[in-house]
């Protein structure tokens, strides 16, 4: 059963400053499902246009960012809800939080600075709920984020006052007050250190256990998608180049680009010395012909100059978007 | 608890005695970079600008100027007596109204000065602050787009200028608001509804004058702060879990954005009382600076170094009592 | 630089009023040239004549032509700015580099001087001051002592530009690759502290002409001397709005309104353009 459903979305940032108008398309013609019960990871370099996608998937789109085409259909059971046409206030009101909640990248500082933490929780439940008794709330609260491992005195304290892992936790443990249908959770553990990154990622796949709910990963640390991820989409300048079960992602990529990624992770006891890609990740604002990588792929043709690669389904759920694929030449 | 005191309190009081240290040092030095004597030069401007003094008084004068100005003994010993005097409140005499002291001219000018000073700065501060935030974060809407093309308007006008020209408008061709004062000459001051009344009457232009240019500045501070906050991770989060607008504005918004506000309060006192003893002078308001003004066309040199005194005294207490209050608006500084 | 004026007077409307006003001032500055009267000397044409073709601005009680008159009124008042300008950019870019750069005590005993002079409340000191050195004061002077108050704000953004400019990545490559601190003062950082200079000159500018609009209103400046100041105290003496003669008060205001308007412009619009995030901010979706 599929929770979201995408389809050729385009999603691009216009700017027209001193004279000189820029396109940057940041998402360009991706179409992709997300199931109940899973955690999805979205993988690829910076600038590849993650965070837009992420943007479009959580309705968070401000200018100069607009969704151009395609169109993003919710099924939260419930109900349903087509993220082009839905209102603003109905929007905030029914969905936000309660369905879809979002952790954004740096959560060091998705604290408000000059209030305690209990507030931010307050000011949530209060919006979408109200809060009738306040003791009985905080007895909530206090449970809530004990049970995700947090001291309960964490609530009384400022952001500043916490360490970088613990303030990630604390916006974790904001996201799911609600237990909503899918959390996005943006770069989670980047500037964390390995100790505490296990303990934010734990904490997620509890979460995620435990309410069978869908999370939406995005990092570009491919180690922890093999950790935590069912599925994983890789995404390249702006298009899902190849997307599958992580096992066989990792075991058996079929797209050059992927096949990159996973080569240039480093294994204990493999001492061959890793390549790396040259060129750089394309110019969103002028991208290259036909298939984008094609300038730093090392198998081109000359078909993939001009002619955009489609997706093909190599199974039940393995899709790639390769000419080579599609000619059986890799 | 300790580390507050430590690190924030202390640097902020010993740099509050730092400032009245120079200033009262400048204040000393001034005067004794005139070639000509002092004593003399006084007592010849104040015969020439008709003021009955008899004879005796020209003596008592002489003393009291040589004494005042601290002329005996070396500059180091100067220097020592003119604190000394100061710390014991003793500003001396003024020259014009001799023998009146001069802190008795300042104490009856200062209240004029504060009030006027308190009010326009407590009204501009808040509405400019409440209305900036406003701006940026309801862009679309046309009153306050108004607003901000006004303020931008009047921001650079000097204050002198801008009580001018309320003056020509509102008392000269639409004679609503008095030309002067604060309250009908010959009138006593005492404190009746009547008199609080006529007292609010004269004191609307001079505040007017005050508050719109401190309006439209506090206005421009706050908004460019604003639309630099609304781009800060918390807002935006704020924003994705749903929250509305008018909570996000004033618990995320206006809380963070305060905070530079008063730090730029703090800065800018010392403008902001310059252009209160300006329009003051404008509108013949009885506050300090009027004082000053009478005690420049009389030539009266102490009432002048005792407003300045005050001046440095006063404005840097100001700033003292403004780091007080920040650290209950910043919990950044109160717990490190 | 031209393709920036080009550029801002294209697209920012505040920038081509800004030029506009400031275009007008700095030409009327330029006719004091070939100005027929002598500004020092009084009673040359009839008084109290209104607006007129002769006379654009009319002329004073004193017998002043006022146009010409606010001419060189409006040379003086720049050149004041000028002067406290260049004065004051040198005491701040020199205690900005020097607190910046050295850091450590220096640093805090050079900021704590600078935040002393920002709390201190200059006009009644230069009320002081101006009140012993009556009628002495010349232009000059006056130009000196302002800048030597008013360096405190730039002061400490210099240092602030210069501590984040110390620990960007290509000064940390500079030094490392050998190049001596002057060098790296003068041609890497430079480049990034003029822009905001030039920003605080412009606000410079604003505080000292008002500064001296201030005091010579209260008579304390050379009031033989024509600056925008002595038009209006000289107008308050004759009792010029009592008399009827409103164009002697109404020629300084419109020129210093179209002075501080203009500049204040200027400063707002050069520095949305300099600042990077507010020149993107300027956007059509």
């Amino acid at each position: 059963m599929s929770l979201l459903k995408m389809e050729d979305v385009r999603a691009y940032y216009r700017t027209e400053v001193y004279g000189i108008s820029r396109s940057v398309r940041a998402v360009d013609g991706v179409s992709m499902e997300l199931h109940k019960n899973e955690i999805y990871g979205v993988a690829g370099e910076s600038s590849c246009g993650k965070t837009t996608l992420i943007k479009v998937i959580s309705g968070t789109v401000k200018p100069p960012l607009r969704i151009e085409s395609g169109s993003i259909h919710y099924n939260f059971g419930a109900f349903q809800m087509d993220m082009r046409k839905i209102d603003a206030e109905e929007m905030r009101q029914n969905v936000r939080w309660k369905e879809i909640s979002y952790v954004m990248q740096g959560s060091m500082s998705v604290l408000n600075p000059v209030r305690k933490i209990i507030r931010s929780f307050e000011d949530i439940v209060g919006t979408h709920q109200g809060i009738p008794d306040k003791k009985a709330f905080q007895e909530q609260m206090r449970g809530h984020v004990m049970k995700l491992g947090l001291p309960p005195d964490v609530l009384n304290l400022y952001p500043h006052q916490l360490s970088g892992g613990m303030r990630q936790r604390v916006a974790i443990a904001l996201a799911t007050v609600f237990n909503p249908s899918l959390i996005i959770a943006d770069e989670p553990t980047t500037a964390l250190d390995v100790v505490v990154q296990r303990g934010v990622l734990h904490m997620l796949k509890d979460i995620q256990a435990e309410s069978a709910n869908t999370v939406l990963l995005v990092t570009h640390d491919l180690a922890v998608h093999a950790n935590v991820a069912d599925r994983v989409g890789i995404m390249y300048a702006g298009r899902i180049v190849e997307e599958g079960p992580t096992q066989v992602i990792f075991q058996a990529p079929r797209h050059p680009y992927t096949e990159h990624l996973i080569n240039s992770l480093p294994m204990i006891g493999d001492k061959t010395v890793k390549k790396s890609l040259g060129g750089a990740p394309p110019n969103l604002a002028d991208p290259p012909s036909g298939c984008r990588f094609h300038p730093r792929c090392p198998l081109a043709m000359d078909r993939c100059r001009t002619e955009t690669p489609e997706m093909i389904m190599l199974s039940e759920r393995h899709r790639v978007a390769c000419h080579l694929v599609e000619e059986g030449r890799a | 608890m300790r580390k507050f005191v430590l690190n924030y309190l202390i640097p902020r009081i010993l740099q509050y005695f730092l400032v009245i240290f120079l200033g009262v040092t400048i204040t000393f030095i001034i005067p004794r970079l005139s070639p000509v004597d002092p004593v003399e030069a006084q007592i010849n401007r104040v015969m020439m600008s008709g003021s009955q003094v008899s004879p005796d008084a020209v003596i008592s004068l002489r003393e009291a100027l040589t004494e005042m100005y601290g002329l005996e003994g070396s500059p180091l010993q100067q220097y020592f007596a003119f604190w000394g005097r100061l710390l014991r409140g003793d500003l001396g005499p003024s020259l014009a109204t001799f023998p009146t002291p001069v802190t008795t001219l300042l104490a009856r000018a200062m209240p004029w000065t504060f009030g006027l000073l308190m009010t326009s700065i407590l009204i501009s501060w808040i509405v400019g602050n409440i209305l900036g935030a406003l701006a940026s974060y309801y862009e679309k809407n046309i009153p306050i787009q108004i607003v901000d093309v006004l303020s931008q308007a009047v921001r650079p006008i000097p204050y002198y200028i801008m009580a001018l020209l309320l003056l020509v408008f509102f008392a000269y061709y639409w004679p609503i608001f008095p030309f002067s004062g604060a309250y009908p000459p010959g009138t006593q001051p005492n404190w009746s509804l009547s008199f609080a009344l006529t007292v609010i009457r004269h004191s609307t232009l001079p505040l007017l004058s005050l508050v719109l240019i401190g309006v439209g500045g506090w206005f421009i501070g706050m908004k460019s702060l604003t639309s630099n906050i609304i781009s800060e991770d918390y807002v935006v989060y704020a924003e994705n879990a749903g929250l509305r607008k008018n909570r996000i504005l004033s618990q995320y918004i206006m809380r963070n954005a305060m905070l530079p506000q008063i730090t730029g309060l703090a800065l800018q006192i010392g403008l902001i009382f310059s252009g209160a003893l300006i329009m003051e002078v404008v509108f013949g308001y009885p506050g300090m600076g009027t004082l000053t003004f009478q005690a420049v066309m009389a030539n009266d040199y102490s009432l002048i170094m005792g407003i300045t005194l005050l001046s440095i005294i006063g404005v840097a207490t100001m700033v003292l009592i403004l780091d007080f209050i920040y650290p209950l608006f910043d919990p950044r500084v109160r717990h490190q | 630089m031209l393709t920036v004026t080009r550029d801002l007077l294209k697209y920012d409307g505040r920038f081509r009023v800004a030029f506009v006003f400031l275009v007008i001032i700095v030409i009327m500055a330029l006719l004091t040239v070939v100005s027929p009267y002598d500004p020092k000397k009084t009673f040359m044409v009839p008084q109290d004549l209104p607006p007129s073709l002769e006379h654009p601005f009319g002329t004073n009680s004193r017998g002043q032509d006022l146009f010409w008159w606010m001419a060189f009124a409006v040379r003086n008042s720049l050149m004041l700015g000028i002067i406290c300008a260049i004065v004051s950019r040198i005491i701040a870019i020199f205690v900005g580099m020097v607190a910046g750069y050295r850091g450590g005590v220096i640093d805090r005993i050079l900021m704590s001087i600078n935040d002393s002079f920002v709390v201190l409340p200059v006009l009644p000191i230069l009320i002081l001051l101006s009140f012993l050195l009556r009628g002495k004061m010349s232009l000059w002077m006056l130009g000196v002592l302002l800048g030597l108050f008013g360096w405190p704000w730039d002061g400490r953004l210099i240092r602030s530009q210069v501590l984040s400019l110390k620990e960007r990545a290509f000064t940390r490559t500079a030094v490392y690759s050998g190049t001596t601190p002057l060098l790296i003062t003068m041609r890497e950082h430079l480049p990034f502290v003029l822009p905001v200079v030039f920003a605080t000159t412009i606000n410079n500018l604003l505080w000292s002409i008002g500064m001296e609009v201030t005091l010579s209103v209260l008579g304390l400046s050379d009031v033989t001397l024509p600056t925008i100041g002595t038009a209006i105290y000289w107008a308050n003496q004759h009792q010029a709005l009592v008399a009827g003669v409103w164009w002697w008060l109404g020629a300084p205001i419109l020129i210093a309104v179209l002075l501080f308007l203009g500049l204040y412009l200027l400063f707002s619009s050069v520095n949305e353009f300099i600042d990077p995030r507010t020149r993107l901010r300027r956007i059509g979706a």
